[in-house]
């Protein structure tokens, strides 16, 4: 299945909570149901999505990691 | 959810005031309620034309942790002041001036940088506190 990205934020080289505050500030830029992608570099991410997902209820439909990079599509609820 | 997190801000330093921004911007991000009350040496550091400057560290530092603070900002770390705007951004985020702590460093609001919404006395922040969680910084 190929996802429709509405935005990308690019997170890399951001040290916490910044990946997560930066994240949060785009969620209000895109419609419910759409979709932002997240790349990071912080290996504390991987936990602060899903925390963040999960409290938020902002779906994290994917999560794959790179070469070092994070990268996290969100659905905005 | 709901209950806010209350921090109350006493020292002064750069390495405390970042933990407490990061606290904060955290606690934004997820929608939480923050209440942010400055006392003593924290409040002076919200001057306005104090708080871009070097505020040092907490004594525990030494020379290796003031080393290891100058490579994260050289390494583009934002500052406490800017990851505390960042977090008001988000909204839910409320910094108050202790009154008591205004009067011993003889302050006026207008000596404060706009990242402060006021002055209160302890009544008030324990009363918007509610139930939550109280830390001490």
């Amino acid at each position: 299945m190929i996802l429709q990205i509405a935005q990308t934020l690019d997170a890399r080289g951001l040290n916490c909570p910044m990946p997560i505050v930066k994240t949060a500030q785009a969620m209000k830029t895109i419609q419910s149901g759409q979709l932002l992608e997240v790349l990071a570099t912080d290996p504390g991410s991987v936990k602060d999505f899903a925390a963040w997902s999960r409290t938020t209820a902002n779906e994290l439909v994917e999560q794959t990691v790179e070469g070092g990079v994070y990268r996290f599509v969100l659905r905005r609820k | 959810m709901d209950q806010p997190l209350n921090l109350v801000l006493f020292s002064g330093t750069d390495d405390r005031l970042q933990a407490a921004a990061i606290l904060t911007a955290g606690a934004a991000a997820l929608g939480k309620p923050v209440n942010v009350f400055l006392q003593y040496w924290a409040l002076d550091a919200f001057r306005a034309d104090r708080i871009g400057r070097d505020h040092g560290l907490a004594p525990e530092a030494g020379a290796e942790g003031r080393a290891a603070v100058d490579h994260l900002r050289t390494a583009g770390q934002a500052t406490w002041a800017d990851t505390l705007r960042m977090a008001k951004e988000l909204g839910g985020v409320d910094i108050q001036a202790c009154s008591l702590s205004m009067d011993l460093l003889h302050l006026d609001s207008s000596d404060l940088d706009p990242l402060v919404d006021g002055v209160e006395g302890v009544t008030a922040f324990y009363l918007n506190a509610g139930e939550g969680q109280v830390v001490f910084i």
